[in-house]
């Protein structure tokens, strides 16, 4: 089957598709987006996590053909995403925890047409910067998943306790950093985001 | 990949920035973050095809036949292979002991072990090919414990061994045996007032990394192929892959890929063979990713094991005697449990001072999963078992568990069981003293003034199951020792290859290593080092590969160490290089360069006053010094086969811990609140990598107290729980805080005084995490990993 989606504001088309294969599988092997990565796919890992319309779902759990005509962000567009939100919503988040990204706000969304990939820009959102400078990433491969599920975090809820992030992040497995560092990352996004307002 | 130091500005004269002792980041981080970086499973080439492995359903049976008429017939299939395949003569291949059959033939030992392969042009087509393959099996009876495999009338698991151990064990379903004997236990025992005795079961705990075994293999224009895979060990791979090619080890060329976590469980052979053989065969690129079920039968485990242990005190708290009996289940191959039972049996004493003590260690061929290398190797296990004898002592003496462990540590200049003199400082009641003088944290977290409960800080968190009612607090302690590197008499070196050039008017080091970075952070920690020693701040990390000489395994704690060591040296020698080159063109202007002692600083040649002499640009100009060295440590001895006597290891590190938890009586749930942690690590070369180290291993420890076990069902050897859904590995809301307190105590044997890090925090996190729940339950608890029915007494069977 074929199938049309958008991916990281890019619009996408993928050609004979089996049934049975994952949202995951055609991003990696057919967009040429390894970004997500494939630890489990069983939905148990996290490590695969992207944005379908602005939720982040497990994408080796999403049929392919699942997302016809709707919004896929991965690991490879945050950057631009945040990007994005941060010039409609300057200083992020949104006190109320209402805001979110809308479906609509979703689709209208337009990653600057580069390769798709990394976004031409080269520059980091917060959360990624913050993963760096604060010892989160080890072999890395929990990494893009946790940006994806943090990021989205930060967006509903601008400080979120220590208990709010390890709810929001439960999804997601690390084998290798013990989560403390990963903490740290998101508390320091969070204190980077309210020191811009 | 190459990765590059970041460049900072410097002024004339000053330190090099960058430098050991730093917390430099990453250099691959930002790769890491925006899914650039590319791991093995990442690879891609053009008309590649996807490599399958069909394995056994069955534990023990002789193979009557395989039928692969209808795989090879289905459109997309390329090829399925079986033994009969196989090009050569050679068609074992093992760590230590060739026992592994690349494809079963005429038997095969354990459940998921590989039978045949295909390849095709989707993984779909792959699979489904592989599940027409028809293979006949005649079960055979499973060996499943000591008692089965040492039965004197015992279905041999190998029958025909040939291997060097095969002498001196006392059934040919022993891998291994290593005594050691020092003193008289018997003797000493009669000087105690006290004596514990312990029966503990230890769990098969697996590495569980998050990327899976892949890699992909390219054939080459010269009949040889190229492997792109994640190892720990590029040049130990090499060894054991060329041989059953056929071909010569310069026909097999390696290159790292991106790994996603290793913890030992890349140490042995997974995919490569395979992936080669399929491309050899069809011509094509071959790319294999094992998905998670198949990742559980691809891999050896943390070998479960059956400990006995005896030990003796006299009413002062001062320990007589130990004896011990450590079974390790080894299952079907060898892989690296000869050197699993060394470590185990050579550790099994502790961090304390016994001078009397009988030891036995051994592993056994069963029809078990195989098990060989995990984080902590053996010491793991016995640390489990010592520590929960330490507080049974201290508990029957009335005395505190800490204060006990402190009158009986060891420190610099203790005898070790195996008579090796510790030579270099072992801070084992400091670090104790450290973990106890922590504040504890607030009692009943979750109680929220005047509110409900906040039920995510309590054990079920989320699932709400209990508002606080029969909730009780414990706090346990435990410590240990590990070996860093290969021990034994191993030939542990390492090989670093520098080579120093100006590019665009800046001095530039380039470092070639086969070092396999995992995640632990050697990429960081050898740019360092380079900047250190060279004194420039541009430091590229070569890609690891076999065109390098090797640089033994990422694994034993010993990365640091021998590759950095490796490093260390060979800059040395560039330095020394550079300056003589600096001397034959300025020796004439300026007498320091004759007379001073001279290093390289800021981009500068400088003398031990601080004047500078030169650019270091100006003295390189067009020119380039690149040397390759080999860098050992000091060696080590084989243990003595009856006595255990011997020099074996190299270097010792020691972590504390401190648990505190939370326990529903009711349920049978534990919620971990803290667990601290102290460790000796000689010199932080990069403090946050070292944090985050000891972090990783601690939760690892965690895992194994509480929720990580291989279920195998005892009466078929049948791995019961292969996913994610069933084998459990903490999640940020199984983890605590885990407060870090390092110490730097240097070795001054070891390059910069470093200590291994990597695997100490593993061992003591498990015993202190059970301790903590005796002490909340009050129940003795003598296997790991608890689970909500040895809590509740409810256990089935
Ligand atoms: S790969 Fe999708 S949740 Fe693990
Ligand atoms: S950094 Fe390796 S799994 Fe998280």
């Amino acid at each position: 089957m074929r199938v049309n989606f958008t991916v990281n504001g890019r619009k996408q088309e993928a050609d004979d598709v089996w049934e049975g294969e994952s949202l995951l599988y055609v991003l990696r092997e057919r967009m040429g987006l390894p970004g997500s990565k494939n630890a489990c796919e069983q939905g148990e890992c996290g490590s695969c996590t992207v944005r379908l319309d602005g939720v982040p779902v497990c994408s080796c759990l999403v049929a392919a053909g699942q997302v016809e005509g709707r919004e896929v962000v991965t690991v490879e567009g945050l950057a631009d995403y945040a990007q994005h939100r941060q010039d409609a919503h300057p200083g992020g988040g949104c006190a109320s925890g209402a805001c979110g990204t809308s479906l609509d706000a979703a689709q209208r969304w337009q990653a600057k047409p580069a390769d798709g990939r990394t976004g031409e820009a080269g520059a980091l959102s917060p959360i990624q910067q913050a993963f760096i400078d604060a010892g989160a990433v080890q072999c890395g491969f929990c990494t893009p998943g946790l940006l994806v599920a943090a990021d989205e975090l930060l967006e509903r809820n601008a400080s979120p306790s220590d208990q709010d992030i390890r709810e929001a992040l439960s999804g997601n497995l690390c084998r290798c950093t013990g989560y403390e560092k990963i903490l740290d990352a998101v508390r320091l996004a969070a204190a980077r985001q309210e020191e811009a307002v | 990949m190459a990765t590059t130091g970041t460049p900072t500005n410097i002024t004339q004269g000053s330190k090099t920035k960058g430098g050991i002792g730093e917390s430099t980041l990453r250099p691959d981080g930002t790769l890491k973050v925006t899914g650039e970086f590319a791991y093995s499973s990442d690879m891609w080439h053009e008309d590649m095809l996807w490599g399958q492995t069909l394995r056994s359903t069955v534990a023990h049976a002789e193979i009557r036949s395989i039928d692969i008429s209808e795989a090879v017939a289905m459109p997309g299939v390329y090829a399925v292979l079986t033994y009969d395949d196989l090009p050569t003569e050679v068609k074992n291949y093992g760590l230590e002991i060739q026992d592994t059959p690349v494809l079963a033939h005429g038997k095969v030992r354990h459940h998921g072990e590989p039978v045949a392969l295909v390849a095709a042009d989707h993984p779909e087509t792959a699979r489904r090919a592989a599940a027409k393959i028809k293979i006949d099996y005649a079960e055979l009876p499973v060996i499943t414990d000591e008692a089965s495999a040492t039965a004197p009338d015992a279905v041999l698991v190998h029958e025909g061994r040939d291997d060097h151990h095969i002498g001196h064990v006392p059934h040919p379903n022993i891998v291994h045996r290593q005594p050691i004997v020092r003193g008289d236990a018997d003797e000493a025992a009669k000087r105690a007032d006290v004596i514990v005795k312990g029966e503990y079961t230890f769990g098969m705990q697996d590495q569980a990394f998050l990327g899976p075994e892949s890699g992909l293999a390219v054939p080459s224009e010269d009949g040889g192929v190229e492997l792109y895979v994640a190892t720990q060990w590029l040049h130990s791979d090499l060894k054991q892959i060329a041989p059953v090619l056929g071909l010569p080890e310069e026909k097999v060329r390696m290159t790292l890929s991106g790994v996603g976590g290793a913890f030992g469980g890349r140490e042995d052979i997974s995919m490569q063979i395979h992936a080669c053989l399929l491309a050899l065969r069809t011509g094509k690129p071959v790319k294999i990713v094992y998905n998670r079920f198949e990742s559980f039968f691809g891999h050896v485990h943390r070998h479960p094991a059956k400990l006995y242990y005896e030990h003796g005190a006299t009413k002062d708290g001062k320990l007589t005697h130990m004896k011990c009996k450590i079974v390790l289940d080894g299952g079907a191959y060898a892989s690296a449990s000869p050197a699993v039972v060394g470590n185990a049996s050579s550790l099994s004493v502790g961090p304390y001072v016994i001078d009397d003590v009988d030891i036995e260690a051994i592993a056994l061929y069963s029809n078990n999963p195989p098990c060989g290398a995990m984080r902590g190797f053996g010491a793991v296990q016995a640390c489990f078992a010592y520590e929960a004898q330490m507080d049974k002592l201290a508990a029957k003496l009335g005395m505190d568990p800490v204060e006990f462990r402190q009158l009986n540590a060891m420190e610099q200049g203790t005898i070790m069981p195996t008579g090796q003199p510790v030579d270099s400082p072992a801070p084992v009641a400091e670090l104790l003293r450290r973990i106890k003088a922590r504040p504890l944290p607030p009692e009943q977290q979750w109680a929220t003034a005047g509110e409900a409960a906040d039920v995510r800080a309590l054990p079920g968190g989320l699932s709400n199951t209990t508002h606080g009612e029969g909730v009780v607090r414990g706090v346990g302690y435990a410590v240990g020792i590990k070996n860093v590197g290969f021990s034994e008499g191993f030939d542990d070196y390492s090989t670093a290859k520098v080579r120093m050039e100006v590019v665009g008017g800046e001095p530039v080091a380039t470092v070639h290593t086969a070092m396999a970075e995992v995640g632990q952070g050697g990429v960081t920690v050898h740019a360092q080092i380079a900047r250190t020693e060279l004194g420039v701040t541009q430091v590229t990390i070569h890609p690891a590969d076999t065109q390098v000489g090797s640089a033994g395994s990422t694994s034993a704690s010993r990365q640091t160490y021998v590759t950095g060591g490796a490093v260390k040296n060979t800059c040395e020698h560039v330095r020394e290089a550079v300056l003589e080159i600096g001397r034959r063109k300025f020796g004439s202007y300026h007498p320091a360069w004759a007379t001073a002692e001279l290093l390289l600083e800021g981009g500068k040649v400088v003398t031990d006053g601080g004047e500078v002499l030169a650019d270091i640009a100006e003295v390189l100009e067009d020119e380039s010094v690149e040397l390759e060295l080999e860098w050992r440590h000091r060696p080590t001895e084989a243990f003595d086969l009856r006595t255990g006597q011997g020099n074996g290891h190299v270097q010792y590190s020691f972590a504390a811990h401190r648990a505190v938890v939370e326990v529903d009586t009711e349920l049978g749930l534990v919620k971990v609140v803290e667990l601290a942690v102290a460790q000796d690590v000689g010199k932080a070369l990069n403090p946050l990598s070292v944090v985050g180290q000891i972090q990783g291993g601690t939760t690892q420890g965690l895992g194994v107290a509480v929720m990580e076990e291989i279920i195998v069902d005892p009466k078929t050897a049948k791995v019961r729980n292969p996913s994610f859904t069933d084998y459990l590995i903490p999640t940020i809301l199984d983890t605590p805080t885990i407060p870090v307190d390092v110490l730097e105590l240097a070795d001054e044997h070891a390059p910069y005084g470093l200590r291994g890090i990597g695997e100490a925090p593993t061992l003591s996190s498990t015993p202190a995490v059970l301790a903590a729940i005796r002490n909340a339950t009050g129940l003795e608890l003598n296997r790991t990993p608890v689970r909500p029915e040895h809590l509740t007494g409810t256990e089935s069977s």
